[in-house]
């Protein structure tokens, strides 16, 4: 009596199928589906649910800071981590090194077809709490599915916006001569966790990645009157990129000793057998802050307070130069030159 | 894996003992050699020479692999990874080496597939997962990476792969020493032998080389405090007038060497001739498959063998790597030749000279050079 239902409509849930399809990012009933049931329902705030072409907001009084990235790491799932709950600490953690307090993120996903909608909504419910611990929200975002093989199962984009508070201008030409250079913690993990899954190394525990957002403790220097003169996180290039680049622009001289720059033993060892070197190793929870030196134990003791920078630890100084450099004094007391990573790490053949 | 890391071996007080020892019993100028590309890296990272008295030099030997690799087997190489349907693999160093018109580095962003693995045994087991593909291992290496490269062709003849080749270049360093030695130019008193290769080889070999050119050779680790004290145990013959081999690196190294690896090794290849980058053809130097294992030649399979290409003239990688220019004496040093652009293998390799001297020194040299 009933005529047949002609409506095409998949009867499964989206949640039922068990990989992300091409039509989940077609624009239609399965688009929408996905939204609603994994991002929307995972990123929910006021913003977001007016569900609109933009998101409407207000600004508070100071300074905007405004950043994008975008994270491509493989495999998508590390030790530490995985590639949502990074993409939403890296942006907090670029906003925070021009002394933002973050506030709103959009996030652009490309899924490629076939990706286990388990790990999808694994990805998405840690950025849900990554978010949740930055105190930022998602107010905006975008999906889109590419074909299988042309994709590495899951890119995604986050810009940030934030507000600067305070009048200070944190930036690389403000470091002096007397100032002198502070890191968060031990160097090379986020890099060697990655590369120990990529290249099936075996150690006694995992190496985890120290992926972490660390808005807290340089929102709590500004607060504390602490004069920052630069900050910089020490991602691609790790320490050797991030300092030369900051010698360079402030056209100053930075010398570090290697003997107090905190490596952790496995992380050495890796790297011996990988031949790199620690100090070119990504990292995604650590920053340099270069700092007056008679502002240094303060600013030291306010880092230590926090769980993200309790490793905190002066490792060199500024000087001025006619040829802007970073010099690196060996452990066996020898100075060399710290230089900037060409290109990609090679690992050597012996 | 447990660990035990190698802070003892760059404990800075023992450093500066072994230094002080040094600058006590140096009366003349001495030029010794440090065979090895991880020594002269250990040397100008750690700072070692900034230690030693003015008298001593240190010439920096052919010791990288990569460096040596000369420009047709790297044609070649580019050539085998441009091939559809062809998985070349290789460890990681030897992406960046410039052939005549373009790196393997290059070559996987035009669409070539091209991997880095660590060890030639993954390059087998690509070749077990792909049988629909031909794989080919980029065998580059002295002594020291040869077993690796010989166990992989035995276990690829065991499981019967016909989709599993190698491209193979790989050298030896006693002929290498003995070329340098029997050069009219030559102004190496005295070697650092390497101690990684020695650990594989043994190093009976060197006695007939230290006899014959009244040379020390002193087998030496790779961390600061054994390249300070193969030092002081070279100097120590040099102004005592003896030529020994002695052995530094002891916790490795035993006389015979590693009789299981050499086994292997002689199993799978024969010896030959070979051609290095910038030293030019050195007789009985190199490896290339034995018979028995011919069908695993890449030259052969992909009809490569028998190419010659000529190498650039502007660079001066063959007088660095002899010894007798610092790459500081080269007028593209740090201007037309840089790790970015390099224009030879000395400035690719993390292990070669000129780029040891670009990441540790350039701004001295420079310095120097306007001071002048």
């Amino acid at each position: 009596m009933n005529a047949p239902d002609f409506n095409a409509v998949c009867p499964l849930p989206v949640s039922e199928y068990p990989r992300v399809l091409m039509a989940h990012g077609g624009g239609g009933r399965l688009t929408h589906q996905l939204i609603e049931n994994v991002f929307g329902k995972a990123f929910s705030n006021p913003i977001l649910d007016t569900r609109h072409d933009s998101a409407q907001f207000c600004v508070p009084a100071g300074r905007l800071a405004m950043t994008t990235d975008s994270y491509v790491v493989h495999p998508i799932f590390f030790s530490g981590g995985n590639i949502g709950s990074m993409a939403v600490y890296g942006t907090v953690n670029d906003l925070a090194m021009s002394g933002a307090r973050p506030l709103y993120l959009s996030c652009g996903f490309i899924i490629e077809e076939g990706l286990p909608m388990k790990s999808l909504e694994r990805i998405v419910f840690s950025m849900r709490d990554a978010a949740r611990r930055c105190n930022v929200q998602i107010i905006t975002g975008d999906t889109k599915v590419v074909d299988k093989s042309e994709g590495n199962g899951l890119f995604i984009n986050t810009s940030g916006i934030g507000v600067i508070e305070s009048s200070v201008t944190i930036a690389p030409r403000n470091v002096q001569p007397g100032d002198v250079v502070l890191v968060n913690g031990d160097l090379g993990r986020h890099g060697m966790a990655i590369m120990a899954i990529r290249e099936g190394l075996q150690f006694d525990s995992a190496i985890e990645s120290d992926s972490a957002p660390i808005h807290e403790p340089v929102l709590q220097l500004i607060a504390a009157g602490i004069e920052i003169h630069c900050l910089r996180d020490l991602t691609r290039g790790g320490l050797a990129a991030a300092l030369n680049e900051i010698a360079e622009a402030a056209g100053i001289k930075i010398s570090v000793e290697e003997k107090s720059i905190p490596v952790r033993e496995d992380i050495h060892a890796a790297c011996e057998m990988l031949g790199l070197d620690p100090l070119h190793v990504a990292n995604e929870g650590r920053f340099v802050a270069f700092v007056p030196s008679k502002n240094a134990k303060e600013a030291l003791k306010i880092m230590r307070q926090h769980p993200v920078s309790v490793g905190s630890i002066m490792i060199g100084s500024v000087s001025e130069t006619s040829t802007p450099m970073v010099t690196l004094k060996s452990t066996i007391g020898a100075t060399r030159i710290l230089d900037m990573p060409s290109g990609e790490q090679l690992p050597r053949i012996c | 894996m447990a660990m035990k890391f190698l802070d003892e071996y760059r404990n800075v007080e023992l450093a500066r003992k072994l230094a002080c020892e040094i600058h006590r019993i140096t009366t003349r100028p001495w030029a010794i050699m440090e065979v090895c590309g991880g020594q002269t890296h250990a040397i100008v990272k750690f700072g070692i020479d900034e230690l030693l008295p003015g008298q001593i030099t240190l010439i920096h030997g052919p010791g990288c692999p990569v460096c040596v690799t000369p420009l047709e087997i790297i044609d070649k190489a580019i050539e085998i990874a441009a091939l559809p349907n062809v998985i070349f693999a290789s460890f990681g160093d030897m992406l960046r080496v410039p052939g005549s018109t373009s790196d393997l580095l290059s070559m996987k962003a035009g669409g070539s597939d091209v991997r880095i693995v660590y060890s030639p045994l993954d390059a087998v087991k690509l070749a077990a997962q792909n049988p629909g593909k031909e794989v080919v291992f980029f065998g580059v290496g002295f002594e020291t990476t040869a077993p690796a490269t010989a166990m992989a062709i035995f276990h690829a003849s065991q499981q019967g792969l016909k989709n599993f080749s190698m491209l193979i270049s790989h050298v030896l360093v006693p002929p290498a020493i003995e070329a340098l030695m029997s050069s009219p130019n030559c102004r190496v008193q005295a070697f650092l032998a390497a101690g990684h290769v020695c650990t594989v080889m043994g190093f009976e070999e060197y006695f007939p080389i230290s006899k014959k050119y009244r040379v020390p050779i002193v087998v030496t680790g790779f961390e600061p405090l054994d390249i300070l004290q193969g030092i002081l145990m070279t100097v120590r013959q040099l102004e005592s007038g003896r030529s020994e081999v002695e052995n530094q690196y002891a916790r490795s190294v035993r006389r015979e060497g590693n009789l299981s690896a050499q086994y292997w090794m002689s199993k799978i290849f024969k010896i030959v001739s070979r051609s290095w980058r910038g030293l030019g053809e050195i007789p009985e130097s190199g490896l290339c498959l034995s018979d028995a294992y011919a069908i695993f030649d890449a030259e052969k399979k992909f009809g490569l063998a028998g190419r010659v290409v000529q190498e650039p003239k502007e660079c001066i990688a063959g007088v660095i790597l002899q010894g007798l220019e610092k790459p500081c004496q080269c007028p593209a040093f740090g201007t037309l030749c840089t790790p970015e652009h390099p224009l030879g293998a000395t400035m690719v390799s993390s292990e070669g000279t000129c780029a040891a001297y670009y990441r540790y020194r350039r701004h001295n040299i420079m310095e120097l050079a306007q001071a002048k």
